[in-house]
């Protein structure tokens, strides 16, 4: 069966620079399949998570990457969009002016359009919202306010999952969702992201912390240092971690 | 809806046979030479069957414009205009004035079909499908077609081409033509006073609300010729009436001129809204061609409590100077204006309004939303004032300039000027780029390019959008899209 993500000896470097910042990451997705990538501060998971997005400001000098068999890197990142790959966002962007509601509509039906789908109906696509906000403690209101402004951490967070739950990726990315948040948000995030799982979903969680895992129960937990995952293992590595902390990790690498 | 039927079997009897050239309609066409002199005053005058009045007014406008020179304080650039190289009337030849225009180029079709609206070009005068618009259309320097006639004179209310207001109310004409913007105004009212060859004539009597939108069409065809219109709306004692003017031109290498001037009086207790959604050609990628756009646009609020708003969507022509402006004369009275304009490639926009306060405890509120991509150049530009007597006058002002890439410019130019004390005026403003991450987080959820810039435009201009009728905000919305296409990427 084919992997829902390869990832072969990727490098990557910040446009303009030199520095590498990823130095030969492999990793391997398959269906159904939750992996949590922990590790320190600079040691490349977000930008990992942004080149599997497609953010410009990155150039993949070695290496590649496979989504669904496809080649990734030669996707533009609307593209990856439609094609299932969806990142949860450290730091959801604002854009002033634009319901968030509209929002939802503009994307969902732009990946529907993209996959030669039928837009949804205005009707249904209220029901389908409706119904997908209130499990994730989404209010009316927040669905009528501009796109996260004004958004508290929790409720950027919520929005993220419900974009993520609407969306219906095949592969998600959820780039340290548990920053900003409190413990009963923590809970609600986590309840929101579970229910997602399932056989022909996969995610990657990147988290610093362990107490994320405590919720969302990976099935692989991988350590990055420098550019490169260093240690994999099961559930039981992240709490090994909790209480080791990364040093011996990073004199590793 | 028999009216709106009407509008539909108007459409249909146009004859579309004689139009062959695309979007450049092929008619046989009556031109005055080019140029401009007495002569050519006097021949217009003589073809619409003007009173002796009427042409002495011209004249006189005439004379004064030979003294004048072109304003040359606003941001924009272009080479000199050749006003002795110009037509300055040009008709259908057809005894039938031509009322549509069917076979359109089919670039233009496909920017249609983009906006949704239907096909017909009379069913864009009506705005959406089963709206209920009257239409005034202006056809180069003639009125061809004025729909609803009927049903609007059983509320009292005229509304007909000027020339056609010439001959059937001379007084109404005579009264109110050129009391907000003389004769002598600027460089190109003072042309157009000269040289005006039709534009709508609007009268709403007194306690009337106007039971339907009243719209104006104006499209250029002919090559060379400048589009001199004349609008002149008056709402009677205590009337109310919505107005929309909607703009095409066809794409030619070479520039056109458009210096049109709409006259407003609202009277006490009136309140009129004019909208304006401005497409003219904007000329293409590299500059060539397109619209020069010098337009006077200004409303008195002559009686007290009455209420003028400007609401414009200019998102065409290579060049706009245009500053829709409000004299709140009367007390109480208000004035507003809330505008997008939209630049990309090469065009020029300086664009804004005046607030002349006159009477007691009037307000005014000026939303400005300025889009600049490509390597145009926006600018605001706006005077907010306070005359002696005029206590208790206040305005808030707020202008918001949005950047797409590194190429282009937004400016605002913000003149205040209170002379009495108990004034208050506010005035904020913001500039700001679609940043990168912006782009990247709609793209990633599956927005294209042009996609997410339309709707980061979109809810960018979303407080002034809210102004427009509702049958013109969809359509305004994808119509700034289009605009901005190529802008990214």
């Amino acid at each position: 069966m084919t992997a829902y993500l390869e990832i072969k000896n990727l490098h990557v470097k910040i446009a303009d620079e030199d520095t590498e910042i990823l130095r030969g990451v492999d990793l391997t997705v398959n269906a159904g399949e939750v992996h949590a990538i922990m590790g320190p501060n600079g040691s490349g998971k977000s930008t990992l998570s942004y080149v599997l997005a497609g953010k410009a400001d990155y150039e993949v000098t070695e290496g590649q990457v496979l989504f669904l068999g496809e080649d990734l890197l030669e996707m533009a990142p609307d593209e990856r969009a439609a094609a299932g790959l969806f990142l949860a966002f450290q730091y959801p962007v604002e854009i002033p002016g634009v319901a968030f509601m509209t929002f939802l509509k503009a994307a969902l039906n732009a990946q529907r359009k993209a996959r030669g789908e039928a837009e949804l109906l205005t009707p249904d696509f209220m029901r389908m919202v409706r119904e997908k906000a209130t499990a994730l403690n989404v209010t009316q209101d927040m669905l009528k306010r501009p796109v996260n402004v004004g958004f508290s951490g929790g409720e950027k967070k919520r929005g993220e999952i419900l974009q993520m739950a609407l969306l219906e990726p095949k592969i998600c990315v959820l780039d340290e969702t548990d920053s900003g948040l409190d413990i009963d948000a923590l809970r609600l995030v986590s309840e929101g992201v579970n229910a997602l799982r399932g056989p022909e979903r996969a995610m990657i969680v990147i988290t610093h912390y362990q107490r994320l895992l405590d919720h969302i129960v990976p099935d692989v937990v991988h350590v990055m240092s420098a550019g490169r995952i260093v240690k994999t293992g099961g559930k039981e590595l992240a709490h090994e971690l909790e209480k080791s902390g990364y040093a011996a990790f990073t004199e590793a690498a | 809806m028999p009216a709106v039927q009407e509008t539909i079997e108007q459409v249909r009897e146009i004859d579309v046979d004689k139009y062959k050239y695309g979007f450049f309609t092929d008619i046989e066409s009556e031109k005055a030479p080019k140029g401009l002199s007495e002569e050519i005053v006097r021949f217009i005058s003589a073809k619409k069957g003007e009173p002796e009045w009427m042409l002495e007014w011209r004249l006189e406008a005439y004379r004064r414009w030979r003294t004048m020179t072109e304003p040359a304080w606003a941001k924009l650039e272009y080479p000199k205009i050749d006003f002795e190289d110009l037509y300055y009337y040009a008709a259908p030849k057809t005894a039938v004035a031509p009322k549509s225009l069917d076979e359109v180029d089919p670039e233009l079709l496909a920017t249609y079909a983009k906006l949704g609206i239907p096909l017909t070009e009379q069913a864009v005068l009506a705005g959406v499908e089963g709206a209920r618009v009257a239409v005034d259309a202006v056809f180069d320097s003639v009125s061809v077609v004025t729909t609803f006639r009927e049903e609007l004179s059983k509320h009292g209310i005229i509304f007909c081409s000027i020339s056609e207001a010439l001959r059937e109310h001379p007084e109404l004409v005579r009264k109110y033509l050129g009391s907000v913007v003389p004769a002598s105004d600027n460089f190109y009212a003072t042309l157009n006073s000269a040289v005006f060859s039709d534009g709508s004539f609007v009268y709403i009597p007194p306690g009337v609300r106007c039971p339907m939108e009243l719209s104006t069409y104006f499209r250029i065809n002919e090559r060379d010729t400048g589009q001199f219109e004349r609008t002149l709306l008056i709402a009677d004692k205590g009337s109310y009436v919505s107005y929309l003017e909607g703009c095409t031109a066809p794409m030619r290498d070479e520039n056109q001129l458009h210096a049109a001037v709409v006259e407003i009086v609202a009277l006490d207790d009136a309140e009129v809204k004019y909208s304006t959604v401005q497409n003219w050609y904007p000329g293409n990628k590299e500059g060539k061609g397109g619209i020069y756009n010098f337009v006077t646009k200004r409303g008195d609020c002559r009686g007290k409590n009455s209420k003028i708003s400007w609401t414009q969507v200019e998102t065409g022509s290579a060049i706009t100077w245009k500053y829709p402006s409000c004299i709140l004369r009367g007390d109480n009275s208000r004035g507003e204006f809330y505008s997008i304009a939209v630049s990309n490639g090469h065009q020029q926009v300086d664009s804004g309004t005046k607030m002349i306060h006159l009477g007691k405890n009037t307000s005014s509120r000026i939303i400005s939303k300025g889009i600049a991509a490509g390597v145009s150049q926006n600018t605001y530009r706006g005077l907010v004032s306070a005359h002696a007597k005029a206590t208790g006058a206040r305005n808030f002002t707020q202008c918001d300039s949005l950047l797409i890439g590194d190429r282009c410019g937004a400016h605002t130019v913000p003149y205040i000027e209170a002379k009495n004390s108990s004034a208050q005026f506010e005035h904020e403003a913001t500039t700001s780029k679609i940043s990168d991450d912006q782009m990247f987080y709609c793209t990633q959820r599956g927005l294209s390019d042009e996609q997410a810039v339309a709707l980061i435009v979109n809810g960018f201009v979303r407080e002034v959008l809210q102004h427009l009728p509702m049958e013109f905000m969809v359509e305004t919305q994808k119509l700034i899209g289009i605009s901005l296409e190529g802008s990214v990427g």
